[in-house]
């Protein structure tokens, strides 16, 4: 008796459940956002607002879940089965992945958005104590004797690749050779004490452990040091060269056209390029694409000599192989007797 | 010991529940990895394993483990003795302290303790001038490695030495044995199993822990750089099979490890009931 008023109203339970659901799905819809660590704070305020002009263009409510964490083991998520419609990712080489490894989108994916797909862009400066009392102007300070650099392990951090490229590209810009530009290179990491498995590990080592003179950040991570750790403890340092940090963003094909959501993903990457997009991404320290935009920030981020990684590299493949694979450049610095 | 009745009540269906639940927790995933790992032709897989750097790192996470269990299986008996055998104020909340490695995030622990090791933390500033280097060295990891590891040996210790009597001791010492001896004779030889089983644990734990050391080892290719990290830093490649087959090797050596304390333990017991 029991047993069957249970099934029956089980059953009204379900019918109902079904019922609200297959009306919610055409007023309501959900997005998840697969990105990295230090994209947090701008992607609480850029969900909020492409929610309002999703409401407003549209008529939809759309609900935007954000996941964070290291670029490389978040594209491992998606890879595996995390049902991201949208990825936002550290280095076009994670997103790239998931073409390579899954099928998950499409081969010309970099071309699909403007830019690159790199809505905003960074690059990478040095973070140093207040009064710079070491003196570290440019990259060829990092690699005197007697100056200790932090820097996260590039074989475990994907924005840390971004930070040995422009040591590269500076080397390699002023010494010509490829040989030079390694020695440069292990000369350097010679400098370095800890590698950390991660950014913000390796902040913390710099910052809280007082380990280091020069930290190598990307631009807004070093700006987000200095509000929240005060403008009085440590100053950014500019060099004369650095590399333009393209943190690509892509629709995963396969998981919006399985999931219905390809408009709305599409609309929400695309929202990235307009002006409130742009500005958050300003906010937020990132160097907006925008040209207006940009010049409204032009006093936060100065013009700098910047490389990329498709014309100084060969694109990301290609560096990857060279440069952090096992058995590249950058194991050989730590060859035992090197 | 009561011999165990040959038809229990239910046998089937839990033995059934049993075996169901360790093949999906336990034999499903590691059969997974090893399904992985040989995806590489024998000589990748060699060269993987073999590899100068892999070994190193081998070394470190093999050695500082051994380190970190065996100061355990000294101090956590300490600590289990204490806690069995004296009362003290606060002794609730020494015995509830112990579990904390247990229950703490590694990351957090991993934090908490190269803040206090760093060369201007809190014991490292001590520490420093003496010439004595705890964080971003072996040391660091091996200390990581020890914190994890201390339930493991107070838990499986407390309850036998609970259940030694008292008496035992006393009509030891009645028969004119010394302090030592009663501890040689009698104490130990019951407690060794257990010791044993302590150790086992806290090493196998060691050996595969990532979150704690990452932050204290300071991940030095060929010096302090943990296992662990290789086979990240092979994932962040998108090698699955190299990282696989690193963990096949942790894998192997924890078990042959366990299997030999296992036979020690065996014995021991034997020894000490016979």
């Amino acid at each position: 008796m029991f047993v069957k008023h249970l099934k029956k109203s089980l059953l009204v339970l379900s019918l109902g459940l079904a019922a609200s659901t297959g009306a919610l799905a055409q007023s309501e819809v959900k997005l998840l956002n697969v990105s990295y660590d230090p994209t947090r704070e701008l992607y609480v305020e850029f969900n909020r607002a492409f929610a309002k002009h999703w409401q407003e263009t549209e008529g939809q409510k759309v609900t935007i879940s954000q996941s964070h964490g290291g670029s490389g083991k978040q594209a491992r998520s998606v890879i595996d089965g995390l049902e991201a419609d949208v990825v936002t990712l550290a280095l076009a080489y994670d997103v790239d992945a998931l073409r390579q490894e899954a099928g998950l989108i499409d081969a010309d994916w970099v071309k699909s958005l403007p830019d690159n797909s790199a809505p905003y862009t960074s690059t990478i400066v040095f973070l140093v104590r207040t009064g710079n009392p070491k003196n570290v102007k440019d990259w060829d300070d990092l690699v005197k004797p007697g100056i200790e650099v932090i820097t996260p392990n590039p074989k475990t951090s994907g924005g840390a690749r971004w930070n040995y490229l422009a040591a590269w590209a500076y080397a390699k810009d002023k010494y010509g050779s490829d040989d030079a530009a390694k020695d440069f290179i292990t000369k350097l990491f010679k400098n370095v004490p800890v590698l950390d498995s991660g950014a913000r590990g390796a902040t913390t080592t710099f910052v809280q452990r007082g380990l280091g003179d020069v930290f190598l950040s990307w631009e807004n991570e070093a700006f987000l040091a200095l509000n929240e750790l005060g403008k009085d403890k440590f100053e950014i340092v500019v060099p004369s060269i650095s590399i333009l940090a393209e943190p690509s963003v892509a629709v995963v094909d396969k998981n919006v056209d399985k999931r219905g959501t390809r408009k709305v993903a599409q609309a929400y990457l695309e929202f990235l390029y307009s002006k409130t997009g742009q500005e958050l991404a300003g906010k937020h320290y990132y160097r907006p694409r925008n040209a207006e935009v940009a010049a409204q920030y032009k006093d936060l981020f100065p013009e700098i000599k910047l490389v990329t990684i498709d014309n100084d590299f060969g694109g990301w493949q290609k560096a990857q192989e060279t440069h952090f694979n096992d058995g590249g450049v950058f194991d050989q610095i730590y060859k035992p007797g090197n | 010991m009561s011999r165990r009745p040959s038809v229990i009540p239910g046998f089937g269906l839990s033995l059934g529940y049993a075996a169901f639940y360790a093949s999906l927790i336990v034999f499903l995933p590691m059969a997974v990895l090893f399904a992985k790992a040989f995806s590489l032709t024998w000589a990748e897989f060699w060269k993987t394993v073999l590899d100068p750097q892999a070994i190193a790192s081998y070394k470190l996470s093999f050695g500082a483990a051994f380190i970190g269990a065996s100061i355990n299986l000294v101090f956590g008996f300490i600590v289990a003795w204490v806690l069995v055998r004296y009362n003290f104020f606060g002794k609730k909340v020494v015995d509830a302290l112990v579990d904390l490695p247990f229950a703490l995030p590694t990351a957090v622990a991993g934090i908490a303790l190269t803040a206090l090791y760093a060369p201007q933390g809190w014991i490292g500033q001590y520490l420093t001038p003496l010439g004595i280097k705890v964080a971003y060295t072996p040391l660091g990891v091996a200390v990581a490695l020890t914190f994890i590891g201390l339930p493991f040996v107070v838990r499986t210790v407390q309850p036998v030495l609970e259940e030694l009597e008292k008496e035992i001791e006393e009509a030891a010492a009645s028969l004119g044995a010394s302090r030592w001896n009663t501890f040689r004779r009698i104490l130990f030889p019951a407690v060794l199993p257990a010791l044993l089983t302590g150790f086992a644990l806290a090493f196998a734990r060691a050996i595969g822990e990532y979150g704690s050391v990452v932050f204290i080892s300071g991940n030095m290719p060929f010096r302090t750089e943990i296992t662990p990290l290789l086979i990240v830093a092979k994932l962040e490649q998108y090698n699955y099979a190299g990282a696989a087959a690193l963990a096949v090797v942790l894998l192997v050596f924890s078990f042959v490890l366990l299997l030999l304390i296992n036979i020690l333990q065996h014995w021991s017991t034997r020894r000490a009931g016979g």
